[in-house]
């Protein structure tokens, strides 16, 4: 590791006779904060498998007590209950329907902000706005807009609902409040990636005859491809962690308990630690697998990151 | 609607937006989409508002405009003493959280996007699947521990988890700040005779300020914005942040819901974001979509 860098760059002779070799530099600077992360994250996640592996002891008043069997107890305790799938569901159906709506409508908004018009950036600043409130202000804002005297849904659409009192319009809510507060983002990143298309290629193809709609399917959705991936990928992740809302909207009534909310309720509010941090772990390997699957499809991307 | 929006002409749409404001012939349905987005960002939060300035038997009307206008809701949470420390809380919080985040992370960001080393691809790798990790993986068992050594309930506890966001989002956003960044000056100042720490000091953090700033405006709004950690490991005034507090108030009984309250709290939250997000526009926009387009 310490060796003087390979020859490489326009300098090479002053480089390697000055200060701390360049990798072993890198080395130097990277470290700290792999150590952190380490520290901050790696370490609780194993605790947290330890924890989800065993059941409080009234004898020792600790996590002493091996949860048979072979340590899966807990485990096998959640895959066995209907509420661990009732959350699994509600999280997907969540994620799912949420993430394609910010999809189209983000979409949408993006390919109208990248149109030319007076005050473009008026409407850039505005769209900041519901991505800059808090999620726990969002879930307050969408709790009085659907509250059946106090919002203006029910005024718009008659009838006097109770939103988030009933299966599934609770969950419905959440997912709008969550399109909200997310399709502006992914208008800001999907604009991005439609401002490095170059326009010369839309000039080409009306000189062919290509209809707009062609344009729209040949050209612009394959270029955009992957700043559509990329803003999948943390819309996606986002949504399967969901918490907030579901917290503070209904507190996992009506069908919105997510996995996150049941994994906290469990452990915390009804201090079963072994069986809460093991819903914990589930979440984390359910993301995991949704986050492989899209890694392979963008693995591409990354790479290009780091390469000069 | 997607299709439809389609650049007509592309390229006179280039042009016009690098002669700034001047666009003479859009069409009215680009107004009548523009207006839309308009409408669905704002009224939202209009309605908030709206709600704040409402009390008593006027909370319970859909009126659009309130009809007896009144600053007591803002009146009433500054007088709560349990709101004002949640806000000093946030602020120490999310300030200590992105400068550790920044400072940390720019070292690290550096070396990834210009020095020689091995696994850099890896690095990356692994400190963007933290980004991706549920909270609640980390929540679940640092509620224990927090409460056996005594970090439970206080400021330090939750900087600490935080840093597992803070410090991945710096060093992804950072990453492709310093890419940015021509080589040439760094590669002028090793000629100089400066080492490769400092051009990195001396040359890169100077140019990169912008790219640091806007870093830290993003790290800022997201320790700001959490709620899962700040409710597992708080549990009173000592070190709930206003997320949590906000959540957290309660009316006389289940079913009276402080909307009033909540919502001018609410309103009085989101000003110090909405101020940075006014002013930094583009830095912001620049910030979120780095690295995300250039695959």
């Amino acid at each position: 590791m310490a060796a003087a860098p390979v020859t490489a760059g326009p300098v090479p002779a002053r480089r390697r006779s000055r200060g701390i070799p360049e990798r072993r530099l890198a080395n130097l600077m990277v470290t700290p904060s792999l150590l952190l992360i380490a520290l901050v994250a790696l370490y609780p996640v194993i605790y947290g498998v330890w924890v989800s592996m065993h059941q409080y002891s009234l004898i020792t008043a600790g996590l002493s007590r091996w949860a048979s069997p072979a340590g899966l107890g807990n485990y096998k305790e959640a895959l066995q209950s209907s509420e661990f799938w009732d959350a699994t569901r509600v999280t997907l159906i969540f994620t799912v329907a949420s993430v394609v709506l910010e999809t189209i409508l983000g979409l949408a908004m993006a390919l109208i902000m990248k149109e030319a018009f007076r005050g473009q950036g008026v409407v850039r600043t505005v769209v900041l706005v519901p991505w800059a409130v808090l999620t726990v202000v969002t879930a307050i804002m969408w709790k009085t807009i659907f509250d059946p005297n106090l919002g203006f849904v029910n005024q718009i659409l008659g009838g006097n609902t109770v939103w988030l009192g009933e299966e599934p319009q609770a969950l419905l809510v959440m997912i709008f409040a969550d399109t909200w507060k997310t399709a502006p983002f992914m208008a800001l990143l999907l604009l991005a990636g439609l401002q490095v298309i170059p326009s010369d290629i839309y000039e080409a193809a009306k000189v062919d005859g290509a209809t707009t709609w062609q344009r729209f399917t040949r050209i612009t959705l394959p270029l955009l491809t992957p700043a559509l991936l990329v803003a999948l990928i943390f819309r996606t992740m986002d949504a399967l962690r969901a918490f907030d809302l579901p917290k503070v909207l209904t507190n996992g009534a009506n069908g919105t308990t997510t996995l996150s909310l049941l994994s906290q309720r469990t452990f915390q509010e009804n201090r079963l630690y072994g069986p809460g941090s093991a819903i914990a772990i589930l979440t984390f390997i359910l993301v995991m697998i949704v986050a492989f699957l899209y890694i392979r499809l963008v693995g591409g991307n990354l790479r290009g990151m780091t390469e000069d | 609607m997607a299709a439809t929006t389609v650049p007509v002409t592309a390229e006179k749409a280039a042009t016009a937006k690098r002669a700034a404001p001047k666009a003479p012939g859009t069409p009215w349905w680009l107004w009548i989409c523009v207006a839309a987005i308009v409408v669905f960002c704002l009224v939202p939060f209009y309605w908030l508002v709206n709600i704040s300035l409402k009390t008593g038997p006027d909370l319970s009307s859909a009126s659009i405009v309130p009809p007896n206008p009144t600053l007591e809701n803002y009146k009433s949470i500054f007088q709560n003493s349990s709101f004002t420390r949640a806000l000093g809380n946030s602020a120490i919080v999310s300030l200590t959280t992105t400068l550790i985040g920044v400072i940390v992370g720019s070292f690290a960001a550096y070396a990834l996007a210009r020095l020689k080393m091995r696994g850099k691809f890896i690095i990356l790798g692994v400190v963007l699947s933290i980004t991706t990790f549920p909270q609640i993986a980390i929540a679940a068992p640092l509620f224990r521990l927090w409460s056996q050594i005594g970090l439970y309930n206080t400021l330090i506890g939750l900087i600490i988890p935080y840093l597992t966001f803070a410090l991945p989002l710096s060093i992804y956003i950072l990453v492709s700040f310093f890419r940015e960044i021509p080589k040439d000056l760094e590669e002028a100042a090793l000629v100089d005779g400066a080492t490769n720490f400092e051009a990195f000091r001396k040359v890169v953090v100077p140019l990169a300020a912008p790219g640091l700033a806007t870093t830290a405006i993003l790290t800022f709004i997201a320790a700001w914005n959490e709620f899962l950690l700040a409710t597992t490991l708080t549990s009173s005034v000592t070190a709930r942040t206003v997320p949590v507090a906000i959540s957290q108030f309660t009316g006389s009984t289940e079913f009276e819901v402080p909307l009033g309250t909540q919502s001018a709290a609410s309103v009085v939250i989101s000003i110090p974001l909405i101020i940075l997000v006014l002013l930094f526009q583009k830095r912001i926009v620049a910030g979120l979509t780095a690295g995300a387009v250039k695959g």
